[in-house]
């Protein structure tokens, strides 16, 4: 796998993970252009992409869009079951996770996205060990989610 | 493994609370970026935001500088700073913050660091340099979560030369107790693999034992390595076939924890893994398929849930079954699964049916004809991902009776797609099939006039440049040659009096040459009105500077057909004072030339493209210079690659081992050697192309006409030709009969009910887009030799250049018409030899040859892949074959009388079918080798009408025995030759061969089977004297240089390891003079590869030198081999 995305549907990045080494003006110009074209698509069509010279594959939970791009000879359906186990996990890790679960801890999300993918490989296909290993390290923290959802979270969650 | 996993996770909270961080530090901590995010929702504008961004940045940029700053609210900021980054503000001054953390910080802390080091960061970072020490305490480190965050931090970015100092840590924690903690090593090992393959290249044995591993997930994870090891040199890991479908079967049967089940499917990311490694080990090489067969078939059949994920399963299944040896039962059911999902209503399996009908389509054309109406469908699809990959399809199995149609929607889409990315490759695919199967002149030359608009300047250079050679070199018959070139003068006469002013630069660069070359064709023109055109053309403010040399030059030729001087002059007077160089000198020669006729006519003759030019790329008409300046006391020219290597043998700390690397797959250039210091020796297929793009970049300068391309890719298109005429012959579809040849008409109909109007009009263009699928494959089945001819098939300007053995080989002979019907007739009817001939020759040759022998290593294959056929049998298949085996020494009793005397290759068995049995050898002639073909009955009834037909895309096969077969008596025996000249040289040719025979009911029988051979086969001495050499050397243009492992133990070491070349390679030794020696060998006379060995640092540099562009190379991987083996 090149890179994952996680944006909004307005566009907001809310994630990014690249797993080849590309310069910074090339990244921001990829995601502005990705996130157009994914954005454009209508929800009936093809999850997958071919974009540029790589393979995009994206899928959309409630308001958030997920995406792929992955190699010539990469299966496009298993992608799309690696963005499924990445959201079960992210649910599991949440309890119901919604978009504002992901922006305010979204350093959560990318240590159970390090924990999943590495090197842009799948490295535990297990759900219970992935969480496992980031449970045990949230022990000590006390979970603050809650209090900023009096406010907006009734307008975004899923 | 799960409890072992539970096991160690529990033991983590133990060394996590170590740190005690109170709660509410916590709280407020998220509190600050709760309210940054919060603040930002609320925000209007983007002014806004960047306003408040920049506040919080430089507040932020205080407090890190802040001496007071503890570690726990560094992390704090840290985590707001990858929130700004991540918005797109650039906080560079948090980096070295973020390394800090990553250092100083306890475990919690250090994971924020780590996290941030590899957001912001990347590989080649100079900062990453002060992360080394970090991530080498933690490896060391105690704590377990400490190990694993380094080992993640590593596999996402570390500076590629550092790599040596952490590897030996790295490759410890293979044998570490923890399994997560071996599976994240090997991850980060097969992370380095990827950035700099070399490193890790002598623990490639470590890797066998994660494969080994006891946990399933170290184990899986080693598939990573496994996978790119294999896709690079799938012949070193044959042997591991066995253990993949092992692991396969346990996987599929479920015998793996539930824990790595997935929605109640066992490991499916497991089961890709292998299914994709499976394919690459078994393509083209029937031994190892037979082994996975039945694995597949198991996979097929368990896959019948109906969700994504077996899918997924199911695609790589079938993916997997196209690719290895064919088996027509496996076939059958991949079809059946493609057909789902190609009329699936997901749109998602449809996308992939498409793209596995693509995949497919050359092997199987009838699986495009069962789906036609689909597809048709998918044409008009609303999703242009979907059309667009119709498209794919539909370009593969375009021919010269739909190409029309199939040009015609290509540009349609392409008149509504906007991305430039897409354009320029289907732009690249119109000019592809415009060139190869255009009906006329007319539709040609506007096809790509298309082409040009369309593709604007983001179009591949080499369209024009191969649209211009083929104007210039054109075809056989000169009168449509000038036909054309008319046709497109008129067409671009009337562009330029239109508005030329849009028309992209690349477009009126072709332009202005044609009009140049050719505009005198057109009688009833004044060169006077073409030279207005083109100084309104020059006038124009968009016409870049490139496009007016192109301008002048046009200019140029044209004054020498006698037109008026006035206006050259005046443009020639304005752009002699150009400030660009280009345009200065064009200027000058338009002035000078147009002056001087007598020097026009020299420079520029008219009628010249009809005579091609050398082009002299060894420059050795500057030899006498040279000469001249060496005896002044000029130092000798040294070539780039032994500068750099003498700069980097003075550099005082080089990082990298003089690693081997076999370079295996030529056609991809993917490895060959990127770490050794002679950047040079990519493979030569590249070095080529580096010609042709400094040509390219000088091309305003060149006279195109009629300069021979010896250094482009020539036979592109008889290459892509060639693969399509391989493609298995099919047996007559059902289906076949109702597509007509022609034109769509009404005769088609696949169902007899009455069909609704708009339905009829799809099928009009079903009819007309799928014509010539279904007959094309019946073209072969009936012996027909005449393929559906090639307008614009490349004329061979010169036959000797391209087959220069034609004219010295006493071999060749005027095709026989009775040999032909067994051959593909475009690539074999210039090679044919007439038994006679062959018999005379090859009585010569039985004398001179006594003394070549096989290279051992050839048999050596041979004999595995018996054993492997061996416990093949164990397994159980037919005893019908076992019956035959020892049988088979029998038929060398039936070698042809005048190759009995010659070395022969050990006789491998072919492919067998319910009648017959197939076994071949090679033979190793002096400037051939011959493939014996045996057919052995094994029925009772006599057979009719064998024909065995053999083809290689890069080996000229050309057929001794006459006609198919009549006859085969019960249980006898028939030998077929075929000899064997190398058309392009690769490291081992394989060729797919096709046997058919009628069986007693009339009907017709196939079997494909295919046969290796490696280049060694075909490599022959060459005895040349050190001055035939000498001359020989400077003359050839494609190199290789790399280093070789030496014979350290021997007397002498140089001698030793030549002559293991010698032996094993059939090279011959040309001298060896102290350090240095020289040897050569060649495949035909006119294919020679010559090899400079110079002892250097404890190896042996080799230098190989060729005017084959690929043979270096592929000498070199045998080379390499050879010296591995002894």
């Amino acid at each position: 796998m090149r890179f994952m995305l996680l944006f909004s549907r307005q566009g907001k990045l809310r994630l990014q993970k690249w797993y080849t080494a590309t310069a910074e003006r090339d990244k921001k110009k990829m995601v502005r252009e990705l996130m157009q074209t994914v954005l454009a698509r209508k929800p009936k069509m093809c999850s997958f992409l071919e974009w540029r010279d790589l393979k995009i594959v994206y899928k959309r939970y409630a308001s958030l869009y997920f995406c792929c791009a992955i190699e010539e000879q990469d299966n496009e359906l298993i992608t799309l079951e690696i963005i499924h186990r990445f959201v079960e996990l992210l649910d599991k890790y949440f309890g119901s996770v919604c978009e504002l679960d992901i922006i305010f801890n979204f350093e959560k999300a990318y240590f159970i996205l390090d924990e999943f993918l590495m090197g842009g490989e799948i490295q535990d296909t297990s759900k219970k060990s992935v969480l496992k290993a980031i449970e045990q390290a949230d022990l000590l923290q006390e979970r603050p989610r809650g209090d900023y959802f009096s406010n907006s979270a009734s307008t975004h969650c899923s | 493994m799960s409890d072992v996993v539970e096991k160690t996770l529990t033991a983590l909270p133990s060394l996590l609370s170590l740190d005690s961080q109170p709660g509410s530090a916590k709280l407020s901590t998220n509190s600050k970026l709760g309210s940054l995010i919060r603040g930002i929702t609320e925000l209007t504008s983007k002014h806004e935001e960047e306003k408040l961004i920049q506040r919080e940045l430089s507040s932020i940029k205080e407090q890190v500088s802040s001496p007071n700053t503890t570690m726990r609210q560094m992390k704090e900021l840290m985590v707001r700073t990858i929130y700004c980054e991540m918005l797109g503000y650039e906080a560079t001054f948090s980096y070295i913050h973020a390394i800090k953390l990553a250092q100083q910080g306890n475990v919690l802390e250090k994971r924020v660091g780590y996290l941030a080091v590899s957001l912001f960061l990347n590989e080649s970072h100079e900062l990453l340099l002060l992360l080394v020490n970090t991530v080498l305490k933690d490896l060391q480190s105690t704590n377990l979560i400490e190990v694993c965050m380094a080992l993640t931090v590593v596999s996402q970015m570390f500076p590629k030369d550092m790599i040596p100092a952490i590897l030996p840590l790295v490759e410890e924690k293979l044998n570490h107790s923890k399994e997560i903690i071996r599976r994240k090593a090997v991850l980060a090992l097969y992370k380095f693999y990827l950035i700099a393959p070399n490193q890790v290249q002598h623990i490639h044995n470590r890797f066998r034992k994660a494969l080994c591993d006891k946990d399933p997930g170290v184990m899986s994870a080693s598939l990573h390595i496994y996978l790119q090891l294999i896709q690079e040199n799938p012949e070193s890991y044959k042997d591991l076939t066995a253990s993949f479908v092992t692991i396969l079967k346990q996987v599929v049967a479920g015998k793996l924890p539930m824990d790595f089940n997935y929605h109640s499917v066992p490991a499916p990311w497991l089961q890709i893994q292998l299914l994709r490694i499976l394919s690459l080990l078994g393509k083209s090489d029937q031994s190892t398929s037979e082994v996975m067969y039945e694995i597949l078939d198991e996979s097929l059949r368990r896959a019948e849930m109906n969700h994504n994920i077996t899918y997924a399963i199911l695609y790589e299944c079938v993916k997997c079954i196209y690719t290895i040896h064919p088996k027509s039962e496996l076939l059958e059911k991949a079809a059946k699964v493609i057909g789902n999902f190609v009329l699936s209503q997901r749109i998602n399996l449809k996308y992939l049916g498409l793209k596995a009908l693509t995949y497919v389509v050359h092997q199987d054309p009838r699986l495009a004809l069962q789906h036609q109406m689909t597809i048709i469908e998918c044409l008009d699809h609303p999703d242009v991902i979907i059309k667009r990959e119709t498209l794919e399809l539909l370009f593969r199995i375009t021919n010269d009776q739909n190409v029309t149609v199939i040009v015609e929607k290509m540009l349609d889409f392409m008149s509504i797609n906007k991305e430039d990315h897409t354009t320029a490759d289907l732009v690249g695919k119109v000019a592809e099939l415009a060139e190869k199967y255009a009906p006329d002149n007319e539709w040609f030359v506007e096809t790509m006039n298309t082409v040009f608009s369309v593709g604007g300047d983001t179009l591949q250079p080499d369209i024009p440049n191969s649209f211009l050679k083929l104007l210039s070199e054109g075809f056989d018959d000169e009168e449509e040659n000038k036909k054309l070139r008319l046709f497109a003068v008129n067409s671009y006469i009337s562009l330029l009096q239109g508005e030329p002013s849009k028309l992209p630069q690349r477009f009126l660069q072709a332009i202005c040459w044609v009009l140049g070359e050719y505009s005198h064709l057109r009688e009833d023109v004044e060169p006077d009105l073409v030279l207005r055109l083109l100084v309104k053309l020059l006038n124009i403010k968009s016409t870049s500077s490139e496009t007016k040399s192109w301008i002048l030059m046009a200019m140029t030729k044209l004054c020498s057909g006698g037109a008026p001087l006035s206006v050259p002059l005046e443009v020639s007077e304005t752009y002699s004072s150009s400030m660009d160089t280009m345009l200065r000198q064009r200027a000058q020669e338009l002035q000078y030339l147009s002056q001087n006729p007598e020097l026009q006519a020299r420079v520029l003759p008219r009628g010249v493209s009809q005579e091609p030019m050398e082009v002299d790329s060894s420059l050795s008409f500057l030899d006498g210079f040279v000469s001249e300046a060496l005896a002044a006391g000029a130092a000798p020219y040294k070539p780039p690659h032994q500068r750099q290597e003498e700069l980097s043998r003075s550099k005082a700390l080089s990082l990298e081992p003089y690693g081997l690397s076999l370079p295996i797959s030529m056609s991809s250039c993917s490895i060959a050697d990127r770490q050794s210091p002679t950047l040079l020796s990519v493979s030569s297929g590249l070095s080529g192309d580096r010609t042709d793009h400094s040509h390219k970049g000088g091309s305003t300068t060149l006279k195109l006409d009629g300069v021979r391309r010896v250094w482009g890719k020539e036979g592109y298109l008889a290459q892509r030709e060639s693969a399509e005429e391989t493609a298995p012959v099919e047996a007559p579809s059902p289906l076949q009969p109702l597509v007509q040849q022609g034109d769509g008409d009404a005769s088609y109909s696949q169902t007899p009910t009455p069909i609704p109007e708009c339905e009829q009009e799809k099928q009009q263009l079903a009819s007309s887009l799928f014509v010539g699928l279904a007959s094309q494959s019946s073209v072969c089945l009936m012996g027909k030799s005449e393929q559906t001819s090639q307008r614009f098939r490349r004329k061979l300007k010169d036959p000797a250049a391209s087959f220069p053995s034609s004219t010295q080989n006493p071999l060749v002979s005027p095709p026989s018409s009775v040999g032909h019907l067994l051959l593909d007739s475009s690539i074999s009817s210039d090679l044919i030899s007439s038994p006679e001939q062959t018999h005379l020759s090859s009585v010569d040759l039985t004398v001179a040859n006594g003394e070549v022998e096989l290279p051992d290593r050839d048999m050596k294959g041979i004999k595995s892949t018996l054993l492997r056929e061996d416990s093949a049998l164990a397994a159980g298949s037919s005893p019908h074959e076992e019956l035959d085996r020892p049988k088979d020494s029998c038929l060398t009793s039936h070698l042809p009388a005048e190759l009995s005397g010659l070395p022969h290759s050990e006789i491998t068995p072919l492919c067998t079918s319910p009648s017959l049995d197939l076994s071949s050898c090679h033979v190793q002639k002096d400037d051939s080798l011959v493939l014996l073909v045996f057919m052995k009955s094994s029925s009772d009834y006599d057979i009719q009408q064998i024909q065995v037909q053999v083809t290689c895309e890069e080996l000229e096969v050309s057929c001794v025995c006459d006609s198919p077969v009549e006859e085969l008596k019960s249980h006898g025996v028939v030998v077929c030759q075929y000899f064997l000249t190398v058309k392009s040289p690769s490291v081992y040719f394989v060729l797919s061969g096709m046997m058919s025979h009628q069986i007693p009911d009339n009907s017709l029988q196939e079997t494909q089977f295919s046969h290796r051979i490696p280049l060694t086969s075909f490599l022959r001495p060459l005895r040349l004297s050190t001055e035939e050499y000498g001359t020989m050397w400077l003359a050839f243009s494609h190199d290789t240089k790399q280093n070789l492992p030496l014979m350290m133990d021997a007397e002498e070491p140089l001698t030793a390891t030549l002559k293991v070349l010698k032996d094993k390679l059939q090279l011959h030794v040309v001298e060896i003079i102290g350090n240095e020696g020289i040897v050569a060998c060649c495949l035909r006379q006119d294919q020679p590869c010559l090899l400079h060995c110079r002892v250097h640092a404890g190896m042996l540099a080799v230098w190989l030198r060729s005017p084959i562009p690929e043979l270096p190379d592929c000498l070199l991987y045998h080379c390499q081999r050879a010296l591995q083996e002894s």
